[in-house]
């Protein structure tokens, strides 16, 4: 583990966070979209996690503050799954191209 | 508070009628209207004895009965409503109420089955409500309100019958004409008030008359374009008075407003409307007559002119009720210039209360005048001269209550009007020649044409309607409610004229005994008399000598019959110079530079928006992508800017 350089975990989290960003940006699903947010949570929760490690490890603050994303983001996907459920009704679609009633 | 119910009844039944009128009440209207103004009338009376008969003392106080302030805008200058009884505003609060009254009878029977009936009664109240409070006015102010007021129920009673285009018309020319003078009233106001610091007519009358007061000098003093501020407030106070009355030259909308219902006619021309005017420059009397007697001078002028204007094209008009209308301006024009050769006090004020008792005498046999013509147009359904003649048999009623007001108008003796023409012409004999001798010519004419129109009416050709009218219209000489105010208003007719007017009614307050002597009786009753041969031998029976007259005098015949083309000059004046040099401009500016400028900013504003909104797009990754640009932005600024 230790041998890990700090640099690498970085490069992986970036990694995941702009592959979700791309996903959310380029998937017209809703779900497919869900998703990319949650790699986007979790790239953070990397870097909160290894921060915490190489820099202070004495402290727990980084392992707190994962253990709240992860649990704001479980209450996140279910509020925006309710939210799919919801258009899913009113459109019979989850294409996010078919919700564009805000336009102009 | 008795006083107050005066001129509040006919106010609460507009109120009333106009409200519910329509729906619930239109077939007790006239009942509702005529009774509240029934006690209306009572009220004035006992007013009016209680004012004049069981006062004791030399002279008549004004009395201001009630007062409200109203508006105050310093110490001094506060608008206020009251009601101000003096002689002139008893007298005409019994004219007004008791003409106003019949006219509210005869229009039960005149108007019935009229759609519109209660809305008729609405307006009538109104109008009467508005002159009733115009007379009591204490305020300058207060007089100029009811004075619109009056314009406005003036406007929809002569625009009554608003689907006739002809109608609507009249009343706006009468609404406009009536108003341009207002300006002048309102601008005259506005100049004696700042000069006086008051708005209130006691007030008023004493600071601006009392030699000694520094508001006169202040008012004398400052002078614009040659003419003192005191004169230019006169003025255009009296153009005001000048609108309303139907003065030269503002007379053009009176014969138009015969367009109204003609018992409306009758009140604006007998008791209300018109006499307004002769009553405002009575009102503010003792100030033209003491400080400015440059303005009483034009108020007699322009009275004297206007009634020999009338009475030539009186002569010349077709239509009875435009006859009847001219012959109103030109005795309104002998209550003007009566009192413009009046002076302030004792004899002097001879004029004022002969131009008042021609007023008060005016209106019952103008009122009866127009009522009897009514009647006739009633039967007849035409207002032509042409169509009419020989209704002496079928029309009995109207026929002699038309004739006493025929003789009343054209001075004959016992009748009323008589006795106030000759006052007025023993005051214009006192004062000024040149006005004395066209007010002989004037009432000469107007005998004849009185005539004229008595005789084309009731005699000439020999009743050639009488089977037609039969078989078509059965309703004959109008009901009974059309016939009792005719008689009652004859009365007045025969009986006004032996009040002693003098005794009631002065400058001063104090008794004036009128001078009655029959070596100047002579000459008027003669020139009557002659009047009335001329018509007789002309009209009486259907001949070509009229015609033979006109075409004698083509020329000046033509210009009267087109009322000397003042309507002419008027619509050239503001059609062709106004509108050209001034409105067109004005409204090519207000189009291409004013409305410009907004549409300019208003297109500015629509093209940058076509813009930015293709941004809004709905779509959330749009969004997204813009949220993550501009967390980008704020990163490299934190990275450059901050550090």
């Amino acid at each position: 583990m230790s041998g890990i350089p700090l640099t690498h975990i970085i490069i992986v989290s970036s990694l995941l966070f702009f592959i979700g960003a791309y996903g959310f940006l380029t998937r017209r699903n809703l779900i497919a979209m869900l998703m990319s947010v949650e790699l986007m949570l979790n790239s953070v929760n990397i870097n909160f996690i290894a921060f915490n490690k190489y820099l202070f490890p004495d402290n727990l603050d980084g392992l707190v503050y994962t253990v709240f994303i992860i649990a704001i983001a479980a209450a996140e996907a279910a509020v925006a799954i309710a939210i799919i459920i919801n258009l899913f009704r009113n459109t019979r679609s989850i294409d996010a191209e078919d919700a564009d009633q805000l336009k102009n | 508070m008795n006083l107050l119910l005066i001129p509040l009844l006919p106010f609460a039944t507009f109120l009333l009628l106009g409200i519910f009128g329509r729906k619930y009440l239109s077939p007790v209207a006239g009942i509702i209207g005529t009774s509240s103004l029934l006690v209306s009338a009572l009220l004035s009376l006992q007013a009016a004895y209680s004012y004049f008969i069981q006062h004791t003392g030399e002279v008549y106080t004004s009395i201001v009965a009630w007062k409200m302030t109203w508006l105050p805008f310093s110490q001094d200058v506060s608008i206020d409503i009251g009601f101000m009884l003096d002689p002139i505003s008893v007298m005409m609060l019994v004219v007004v109420t008791v003409v106003s009254l019949m006219v509210h009878i005869y229009s039960l029977g005149y108007m019935k089955g009229e759609e519109r009936f209660a809305t008729y009664y609405a307006f009538l109240s109104l109008f009467t409500f508005s002159m009733l409070g115009l007379v009591v006015s204490v305020n300058i102010f207060q007089i100029y309100m009811f004075w619109e007021l009056v314009g406005v129920s003036s406007f929809l009673l002569i625009g009554f019958y608003f689907n006739k285009p002809s109608a609507v018309a009249a009343s706006k020319k009468a609404f406009i004409v009536t108003r341009f003078a207002d300006l002048g009233f309102l601008i005259g106001i506005l100049i004696l008030s700042y000069h006086a610091h008051t708005l209130d007519f006691t007030t008023l009358i004493q600071r601006l008359t009392a030699s000694d007061s520094t508001y006169l000098t202040s008012a004398i003093g400052s002078s614009f374009l040659g003419l003192s501020a005191l004169t230019w407030g006169l003025v255009l106070v009296f153009m005001g008075g000048a609108g309303k009355s139907a003065m030269f030259p503002l007379h053009i909308w009176l014969p138009d407003a015969m367009e109204g219902p003609t018992p409306v006619s009758a009140l604006i021309h007998a008791a209300t409307m018109v006499v307004a005017g002769v009553f405002l420059v009575a009102r503010l009397f003792p100030i033209y007559a003491i400080s400015c007697p440059g303005a009483l001078e034009l108020v007699m002028w322009t009275g004297a002119i206007s009634a020999m204007f009338a009475a030539v094209i009186a002569c010349t008009q077709t239509d009875i009720k435009r006859v009847l209308a001219y012959s109103t301006m030109s005795q309104i024009g002998y209550m003007m210039f009566a009192l413009g050769v009046a002076g302030y006090g004792g004899e002097n004020g001879l004029g004022f209360t002969a131009s008042m008792f021609h007023l008060f005498t005016h209106a019952f046999f103008k009122a009866l005048l127009f009522l009897g013509a009514g009647a006739v147009i009633h039967m007849i359904h035409s207002n032509e001269m042409k169509d009419m003649g020989g209704l002496r048999k079928s029309m009995p009623v109207t026929h002699i209550t038309f004739l006493i007001a025929c003789l009343a108008i054209a001075g004959i003796p016992p009748f009323a009007g008589f006795f106030s023409k000759e006052e007025i012409l023993s005051a214009a004999w006192n004062a000024n020649k040149a006005i004395y001798y066209i007010a002989l010519i004037t009432a000469g004419i107007t005998a004849f044409y009185m005539f004229r129109l008595y005789y084309n009416i009731f005699w000439s050709k020999e009743a050639k309607h009488d089977s037609h009218i039969h078989d078509e219209h059965s309703h004959g000489e109008g009901t009974l409610t059309m016939k009792i105010p005719l008689l009652i208003l004859s009365i007045g007719a025969i009986a006004a004229g032996f009040i002693p007017f003098g005794n009631f009614v002065s400058s001063d307050g104090h008794h004036l005994h009128l001078p009655f002597e029959i070596a100047n009786a002579i000459m008027p009753i003669g020139v009557a008399i002659a009047g009335i041969l001329m018509a007789t031998a002309l009209y009486k029976n259907e001949n070509d000598k009229s015609d033979k007259i006109v075409a004698a005098l083509s020329g000046i015949y033509k210009g009267a019959y087109h009322k000397f083309y003042i309507d002419e000059i008027y619509l050239f004046v503001t059609k062709k110079i106004l509108f050209n040099l001034i409105g067109r401009p004005a409204a090519w500016i207000d189009k291409n530079i004013v409305d410009g400028a907004m549409n300019g900013i208003a297109s500015l504003v629509m093209w940058k928006a076509n813009l930015i909104k293709s941004i809004q797009s709905g779509k959330v990754q749009d969004y997204a992508l813009y949220f993550y640009i501009g967390v980008f932005g704020l990163a490299i600024l934190a990275i450059y800017l901050v550090k």
